[in-house]
Parts: structure tokens; C-alpha cells; sequence
């Protein structure tokens, strides 16, 4: 038993590695990507659409809503980045139903990489809305004194970001496999359910945390134009 | 260790690979078909609204026109109605008038024949009783009446007077005498009446005697358009004169009185 999917390597040379992380990574990503491509590749701007499109239209309107809702006026601009991040995890955990299959997320490498990433995001689109000494002096607000807390602050949301996720996930596949051990019938469908519903509140959770960081970036702005 | 960095960095870049790829094959183009849609139904509402806004102004346009159209029918209707009451009431006029006249002339047909009727009944009234009194007088006419028409006759010639012979004799002298009587003379008679022609205009007179059925009962003398005459024709003539007279004037005054005219139909 192995606690994340990235000690299953499959193939190695040298530094190069493919393990199952990266595999089931790219699986998903093929997923999401062909079906959103076999689906967007006949919209129609009619008024009868097909029940794929629609789905897609939902998914995609509730996300910028969210966005919207959060605070962010300008969602199109974000929801590339957010949306990506949510479909990814909650897919990658929605995916825990096929048995054997052990999700991306529950690698603490991906959790990382994915948090990582909200790290980088999160001054990049700061920057790009409000500026850079804007950015930057919204660090020693509302004293200088914060600033140190809030460098702090910066990095220690972004573990929390990781850990929360990978803690989630992993946990829940470990409970499974254990549960399963103990007692292998009924119990384990009902963890199993439990485990879709906590990837569900995970992935939303991770997208609005992200979200909401953002906004934070990116308020400096908003607050010059009020 | 839980975290491997080749893999972190790894999945950090198929995150962003992702990203880039969900962004070209998901986000754009669901974006843009709503926009489209969005833009459609925009586009759909304002050309509905305008449509609607035409439709309206048709509409206001249309009740305008009907409007003014029950409002020129009624106009129209009225006009005709007026016309068709003065057309109504010249014909009803010129109706009224061809009745009248053609009652007019009826009332004078009617007067006229009337006339002649009473005129004919009078005239053949009259000629009969004319007739009767000549029919009756005819049968009496005897021997002793004509011989007193005889001396009646020669009475009257002797009674004349005095001027009326002198221009008898003057015009008698070289002229005949006829003397016409209703019957056949006697000799005697004859000579008496020749004597007393000849006593009161010349001796030379010559005198002619002629029977004439006409003369009911009488003996007249005529010469060069003078006439000395009596008998009951001339009487009958004279009451027939003064009956037909009578019968005019009798005439007058009904022919005056019109009839009534009808009463006015509707």
C-alpha cells in the first residue's frame, strides 16, 4: 500500500520519470479536453441547443457566476485559470468511483503543483489588474507592520491549499482501501459516496479559496475606482 | 516523501496546458455561442420591439383611418339619406303633380263628356219633345186649323206696318214671292194669300207656292232674304232656343263645381 500515486513509477530514465499521477493527469486531461472539443465543435447559437451544450453552458455560466459572486467583475478574464481548476479536481475526484483508480488530487505533487499554481496566479493577475507598487503596497496595508504577516500569510494559504486537498483526498482513498480490508461489502460503497461528495466540496472548495485570493489581489484596483 | 518536484513541476505544467487547451476548446467557444444566442435574442427582442412599434403606429394608423372611414360612411350616409329624402320628395312632388294634372284632366273629361251627356240628353229631349209636339200637332193639323193659319197669315200681312210694306213694296217689284207652307194649299187658299200679297205689295208680284214638311203647322213669305212667317215651328224653335239657353246656363254653374281633391297619400 502506498500513500500517493506518485511511488507508482512506470517508466523512469534518469530524472525523467512517468508515474501514475502523471498518467491518470494526462488521462483526465484527454477526457476533458476531446469532450469538450467533440461537444463545442457543433454549438449552435440558436435558440434549440443540443443536451450536451447545454451542460456545458450550465457549467460554465455557474462557474463565472461564482466567480461574479465572489466579487470579481471582469469573470472572463479569471475563468480560464478557475474553471480549469475546478473541472480538473472535481473530476479527478468524481473519477474515484471506477475501482482501482486513484486520483491526481490525492498526490500531495499535484495538490502542490496546483496550489503552486494559485501562488503564482493569484500576484500575477494582482499585477495585471492594479499594478505592480499597487500590488506590492497592498502588502502593508493596513500598517507596514503587517507586512512580514502577510508574506506569511501568502505562503501559509497556499500549503493550506495543498495540504487541505491532498489531506482530503488521500484520506479518502486510504479509508476505502482500509474499509474495504475490514469489511469489504456495503460499507465501502457508502464511504465511497461519502468520498464523491467530499471531492465535490473539495474541488469547490480549492476553486473558491483561489477565487476569493484573487479578489484579495485584485481589490487594490476596485477600491481606487470606488 | 510525499512530494516529488519532478512530478509538482510535472503537473504544474500539464495544469497549465490544460488551462490553455479548456480555454480554446471550452470556455471560448461556449462564450461566444452565448453571446451570439444573447445577441440573437437581442436582436430578436429589438426587432420585436420595433416590430411592435410598427404594429402599434399600424394599428394607431388603421383606427385613424377606420375612424375617419365611419366617419365619411356616415357622412356619406347621411348625405344620401338627405338626397334620397329630396329625391323622394321630388318624385313624390312631380307624382303628385302628373296625379294632379292627370285628375285635372280627367275631371275635365269627365266634366266635358258630362257637358255633352247633359248636352245630348237636352238636345235629344228636346227633339223629341219637339217631335211629339210636332207628331201631335201634325196629327191635329185639320182642314179648320189650316185654314186658320190661312187667315192668320193674311191677318199678320194685313196688320204690318206702314214702313215695313213700303220697303216690302220696294224691293217686291221685279221679284218673285215664295210663299212655303208646311201643307198643301188650297185654290182658295191660294188665292187668298195672293190677294193679300198682291194688296200689300204690288199687283204685278208674282207668287209662288211650295210645301215644306219642316214647317210644323205654318205659312211663311219669303222674298230676296225677308221672311214674313208664322207657324208652330217657329214658336218650337224659339222655345227650343229658350230651352237650350236654359240648359247652357243650368250647365255652367255644375261644370264650376269641381270635386274634391284625394287626400294626400303618403
Amino acid at each position: 500500500m502506498h500513500l500517493s500515486s506518485d511511488e507508482l513509477i512506470l517508466w523512469q530514465h534518469g530524472f525523467f520519470k512517468l508515474n501514475a499521477t502523471i498518467v491518470t493527469t494526462w488521462a483526465l486531461m484527454l477526457v476533458l479536453v476531446v469532450g469538450a472539443r467533440l461537444i463545442t465543435r457543433k454549438l449552435a447559437s440558436d435558440v434549440h441547443i443540443s443536451r450536451w451544450q447545454s451542460l456545458l453552458e450550465i457549467i460554465v455560466v455557474t462557474i463565472r457566476k461564482q466567480i461574479e459572486e465572489v466579487g470579481l467583475s471582469h469573470s472572463e478574464k479569471y475563468l480560464g485559470f478557475l474553471g480549469t481548476l475546478f473541472l480538473f479536481i472535481a473530476l479527478s475526484n468524481l473519477c474515484t468511483i471506477f475501482p482501482g483508480f486513484e486520483p491526481p488530487t490525492g498526490s500531495l505533487s499535484t495538490t502542490a503543483a496546483l496550489a503552486l499554481c494559485v501562488f503564482v496566479a493569484v500576484p500575477m493577475f494582482g499585477i495585471a489588474e492594479s499594478g505592480l507598487s499597487a500590488y506590492l503596497r497592498s502588502y502593508t496595508k493596513p500598517t507596514f507592520i503587517m507586512l512580514p504577516f502577510n508574506i506569511i500569510s501568502e505562503l501559509s494559504r497556499t500549503l493550506a491549499l495543498a495540504i487541505r486537498l491532498f489531506g482530503n483526498m488521500m484520506s479518502g482513498t486510504m479509508i476505502l482501501g482500509i474499509l474495504l480490508t475490514i469489511t469489504p461489502f456495503i460499507f465501502p460503497i457508502v464511504m465511497s459516496m461519502l468520498g464523491l461528495l467530499t471531492g465535490m466540496v473539495q474541488a469547490y472548495i480549492f476553486t473558491i479559496l483561489a477565487t476569493v485570493y484573487i479578489a484579495a489581489a485584485t481589490r487594490a484596483r476596485q477600491e481606487a475606482e470606488d | 516523501m510525499l512530494i516529488d518536484w519532478f512530478t509538482v513541476v510535472a503537473q504544474a505544467i500539464n495544469f497549465l496546458i490544460l488551462v490553455w487547451l479548456l480555454k480554446r476548446f471550452l470556455y471560448q467557444p461556449i462564450l461566444n455561442a452565448l453571446d451570439a444566442r444573447e445577441q440573437r435574442i437581442a436582436a430578436e427582442l429589438a426587432d420585436a420591439d420595433a416590430k411592435k412599434a410598427e404594429a402599434q403606429t399600424e394599428r394607431e394608423e388603421f383606427k385613424r383611418k377606420n375612424d375617419e372611414f365611419d366617419g365619411q360612411r356616415t357622412e356619406l350616409f347621411n348625405q344620401v339619406t338627405i338626397d334620397a329624402a329630396t329625391e323622394r320628395q321630388r318624385l313624390f312632388d312631380a307624382a303628385r303633380k302628373d296625379a294632379d294634372s292627370l285628375r285635372t284632366k280627367q275631371q275635365d273629361t269627365l266634366r266635358s263628356e258630362y257637358q255633352n251627356l247633359n248636352e245630348e240628353i237636352a238636345r235629344r229631349t228636346r227633339a223629341e219633345v219637339f217631335a211629339i209636339a210636332r207628331q201631335a200637332l201634325t196629327d191635329l193639323a185639320g182642314s179648320s186649323l189650316e185654314e186658320r193659319m190661312v187667315e192668320v197669315f193674311v191677318q199678320r200681312l194685313h196688320e204690318l206696318d206702314v214702313e215695313e210694306k213700303k220697303k216690302w213694296a220696294l224691293e217686291s217689284s221685279s221679284a218673285t214671292v215664295l210663299v212655303r207652307s208646311a201643307f198643301d194649299l188650297s185654290t182658295a187658299q191660294r188665292t187668298t194669300i195672293e190677294g193679300a200679297v198682291k194688296a200689300m205689295l204690288t199687283a204685278e208680284t208674282q207668287v209662288k207656292f211650295e210645301m215644306v214638311a219642316d214647317l210644323v203647322s205654318g205659312i211663311e213669305l219669303l222674298m230676296q232674304g225677308k221672311k214674313i212667317a208664322w207657324s208652330i215651328s217657329d214658336y218650337l224653335v224659339s222655345l227650343e232656343k229658350g230651352a237650350g239657353e236654359l240648359l247652357k246656363e243650368k250647365a255652367k254653374p255644375e261644370a264650376k263645381t269641381e270635386p274634391k281633391p284625394e287626400t294626400k297619400s303618403r
